[in-house]
């Protein structure tokens, strides 16, 4: 009924188009009118077209319906993590490692693309190539085969100055791209505020998860409300009993104490490995073991397992509420994570100076073994057009690398971590879901019922996984190009194995929470991971020097030498004086000041703004007291302003024009703001489904219509009545 | 899959892509399954209507536990009975998509949500309401007490006029407030 007098519209509006522009300009406006409606057409199709190149959106719905929106919202963050990646991967890629490949240097031209003499008969063995030495250390995957020529090719491709700017280029655009999706979450989100204001309301309302689909998660779901909803209503009677505070206190410093220890342990645990793999780095390789090889990783991921738990046992002394205690939890898990990695990075660093040291000694001895060649060379034939030594790339004396060095570690970091990932899903998840289907059988007591049951799926856990993740990535960017390829093979994979391990092996949460503000919770630790992995990278790139021999930036005193080079050179002079006046310090203070002052400025009016808020709400709720007093008891509070209503003509009688509709006697009690709801949606199609209202005289939606409006997207849905 | 219902006709299509906030490929998944819920003679006739125990069946609806609120709330029906037609279907789907907006969703929760259809929700409304989300077994539903307990504490934060009933603007006064019910108040197919 609706649709067919809709049909009629449109069809008088198109007969009678062209008529609406008059004049001269009438063949000019019915064209624009043509295009917008082309424009609205494509607009529609591309939205459709984008929403359906969305991968995995079958997969994350099933995922959705059996477990609720949190758990899903964690497989959404992996597919977001796998976009970023792939982009970072084709920058990385499309401007670094293809044009080495197909321009530079083939392997085994040059010392550094060529395995050293003494490691080649070792070069193809399985146990050297899962370690990254051999042949994989001398390849594309690490920063030691990239030659440093200033130009490459016929395109003259500039591959120094192009490895440092996609180097910093990828912090760059991770920092916009995870900025963007905080502000467009917050948005989104509502004013964070109130969040004790609605409490009961909010249950009552908005608790259900309509996408759930599965009858067991609606059990579960069910079963949460009543437990939230008891304790909400046990919350509201009981007075603020601090029974025993004192001990409460005590608990929790203890707690607090024992986790503190606990970090500071794990972290000297970390370093002291870091310190004996540098001895086993010295001693020969066949005489170790798998394990004393591996230590690091090993312990590092097994940290990362056992703790988190032993953490929650703690916390159990403190007895806090269940949503302060899990930030608690997320917060000590992440310092846990950040401590390791920082410890890692530390003892890292001592190697690399002892690295430099030995590099020192290497460099005088080759670089004075050529002067005497030189010397020589010109004495015994008398010329001065000397060729260079006649030495195969394999037997040339090399410095220790240890660019590469740190990109091998950050390359073992990441692997062993997918590897201790996989397996923990693997035992901890789905033998364990084995065990307690097939055992269940012939066992005394029900094994899925009670202990161990099936797994429930750890969603911080994992979400802080795959931000640490993210964080190594970054880190190791730079020197191992291949890392990001690495990591986005890993996320498809990870996608897939996850998908299919949280639907055959694990059951929904008892209590089903919703995933809602902590989405920009998680956006913010990934905001400070991305930071705290651009500080070691960019103090590398400023304060250490290039090793002599290998790398992009090798010969060079700094890395960033490449970018004065590149100006000095490359582009004209006037650029030139442009840095030269812009990196003046009498130019870069004023700015920084200036920055300081806007922020301050910004957070000023951001304050103000919230004042004024506070303000009008206060208004509103004066006002909608008056009009209740007005209404219920005729004798008004106010006097004064009582009798300036009765100067005044017939107001508040009178209400809006929107009250006549015929319901408004029906909630006429209420104060009538709908007029002030706009329907203006956003949306470009705009059209909003008018809820078919007014059943009983049909021909209400043809009467005058009240207020606003009735456009497509616009004015109130009519009251039903 | 098995059923060849007629096709969705061409300007038929756009017509309901330009009405609703949902896009072409959910537009023909909806008719393909509302066409899988026809019986055999219901397919010929031009505007047919399927009933409600058919539509409850739907996999997005069975765990719902306002399924048979939602369909009265679409229907179109003279009956009262429930039953949706295809536009009512493709309603109900564009209420309850990703693009709508939080005044049509706040508006069709009302909807739902007022079990008595007079326009405002009372006491014995968020009674029922509340009794439909702790679940059909005793053992998860509330005592009397903590039913009033209850019900005096939502009226107390949301009840503005303090008339003992929660109206339309209050209601959606109160869910703009909520970060979640954007992203709960969904189903997709």
């Amino acid at each position: 009924m609706f649709f067919c007098w809709l049909t009629e519209c449109q069809a008088f509006v198109e007969e009678f188009e062209g008529a609406l522009g008059k004049g001269k300009g009438r063949k000019l406006y019915a064209y624009k009118v043509m295009m917008a409606k082309k424009m609205i057409k494509f607009n529609r199709d591309f939205d459709n077209f984008k929403t359906a190149c969305i991968p995995w959106e079958r997969k994350i719905k099933e995922v959705e319906s059996h477990f609720g929106s949190s758990v899903a919202s964690y497989f959404i963050f992996l597919r977001w993590m796998y976009g970023l990646n792939l982009v970072l991967f084709a920058f990385m890629f499309g401007l670094v490692v293809l044009p080495e490949v197909m321009m530079g240097l083939p392997y085994g031209s040059i010392p550094r693309k060529t395995v050293p003499r003494a490691e080649q008969d070792r070069a193809m063995d399985i146990s050297v190539l899962l370690d990254f030495g051999g042949y994989c250390k001398y390849s594309i995957l690490f920063y030691g085969f990239y030659n440093d020529e200033r130009t490459i090719g016929v395109l003259q491709f500039r591959l120094p100055l192009s490895y440092l700017l996609v180097g910093v280029g990828i912090f760059g655009y991770s920092l916009m791209v995870v900025i963007r999706t905080m502000a467009r979450n917050s948005d989104e989100g509502g004013d964070g505020g109130d969040d004790g204001q609605f409490t009961f309301a909010f249950k009552m309302f908005t608790s259900w998860d309509y996408l759930i689909g599965n009858p067991e998660t609606a059990d579960n779901k069910y079963a949460s409300i009543t437990t939230s909803f008891k304790e909400s209503i046990v919350d509201e009677q009981e007075n603020q009993k601090d029974e025993n505070i004192h001990l409460r206190r005590f608990l929790r410093v203890l707690a607090n104490f024992l986790i503190l220890c606990s970090l500071g342990g794990s972290g000297f645990l970390i370093y002291f490995v870091v310190k004996r793999s540098q001895e086993f780095a010295n001693l020969d390789q066949d005489d170790l073991s798998w394990f004393e090889k591996n230590e690091v990783e090993f312990v590092m991921s097994l940290l990362g397992l056992v703790c988190p738990p032993l953490f929650e046992t703690i916390a159990e002394l403190e007895e806090y509420h269940p949503r302060i205690a899990l930030k608690w939890q997320l917060g000590r898990i992440f310092a846990l994570f950040l401590g390791n990695l920082y410890t890692f990075l530390f003892a890292l660093f001592d190697e690399v100076n002892a690295k430099l040291e030995k590099e020192k000694s290497i460099r005088n001895a080759t670089i004075w073994g050529l002067n005497e060649y030189y010397s020589n060379y010109s004495s015994y034939h008398n010329t001065t057009d000397i060729p260079p030594p006649d030495i195969h790339p394999a037997d040339v004396i090399r410095g220790p690398c240890w660019e590469t060095a740190v990109g091998i570690e950050f390359v073992k970091l990441t692997v062993s971590d997918i590897q201790v990932t996989y397996m923990t899903i693997l035992i901890g998840d789905f033998l364990r879901a084995m065990i307690v289907r097939f055992l269940n059988y012939c066992w005394c007591w029900d094994l899925e019922a009670g202990f161990p049951s099936y797994g429930e799926f750890d969603i911080s856990g994992n979400v802080l996984g795959l931000i640490f993740n993210q964080g190594m990535i970054w880190m190791g960017a730079f020197y191992a190009p291949g890392l990001v390829g690495l990591n986005v093979l890993r996320l498809l994979t990870s996608m897939y194995y996850q998908c299919w391990a949280v639907m055959s092996c694990n059951v929904p949460h008892e209590r089903v929470f919703k995933a809602s503000k902590s989405n920009n919770f998680y956006m913010g630790l990934l905001l400070l991971v991305l930071f705290l992995s651009l500080l070691p990278v960019v103090y590398t790139i400023m304060t250490l020097p290039p090793s002599f021999d290998c790398g992009p930036f090798s010969g060079r005193e700094q890395m960033y030498n490449v970018v004065m080079e590149t100006i000095e050179n490359d582009l004209p002079a006037f650029i030139g004086n442009i840095f030269t006046y812009a990196t003046n310090p009498g130019l870069i203070l004023p700015a920084v000041l200036l920055m300081v002052l806007a922020i301050y400025y910004l957070n000023a009016t951001s304050k103000n703004y919230q004042n004024a808020n506070l303000e009008l709400k206060k208004k509103m709720q004066m006002a909608r007291d008056e009009e209740k007093n007005r209404r219920n008891n005729k004798e008004n509070t106010n006097q004064v302003m009582q009798d300036l209503e009765d100067l005044l003509p017939n107001r508040s009688l009178k209400s809006p024009k929107v009250a006549k509709r015929p319901g408004a006697a029906a909630n006429g009690k209420g104060i009538n703001i709908q007029k002030d709801v706009s329907l203006a949606a956003p949306n470009p199609k705009a059209a909003v489904t008018h809820p078919p209202g007014p059943r009983g005289p049909s021909g209400n939606a043809r009467g005058p219509p009240p207020g606003p409006a009735r456009g497509r997207g616009r004015g109130t849905p009519p009251s039903r009545r | 899959m098995g059923t060849t219902a007629s096709q969705l006709r061409k300007d038929l299509l756009s017509e309901y892509q330009e009405l609703t906030f949902l896009t072409k490929q959910e537009i023909i998944l909806a008719h393909k399954r509302f066409s899988e819920l026809l019986s055999k003679e219901d397919r010929n006739i031009p505007t047919p209507r399927v009933p409600m125990e058919k539509v409850l069946s739907l996999p997005e609806l069975k765990s719902n536990p306002f399924r048979k609120r939602i369909c009265h709330v679409f229907s179109t029906s003279d009956m009262k009975d429930g039953s949706l037609t295809f536009e009512d279907f493709l309603d109900l789907l564009s209420a309850f998509s990703d693009s709508a907006t939080l005044e049509i969703k706040s508006h069709y929760a009302f909807r739902i949500f007022d079990f008595d259809d007079d326009g405002t929700l009372d006491g014995g409304d968020l009674e029922k309401l509340v009794n439909c989300l702790t679940g059909e077994t005793d053992d998860t539903r509330l005592t009397t007490e903590e039913m009033r307990q209850l019900i005096s504490n939502i009226l107390e934060e949301s009840d503005i006029d303090k008339d003992g009933t929660v109206n339309l603007s209050e209601f959606q006064h109160v869910i703009s407030r909520s970060p979640d019910f954007v992203s709960s108040f969904k189903i997709v197919l």
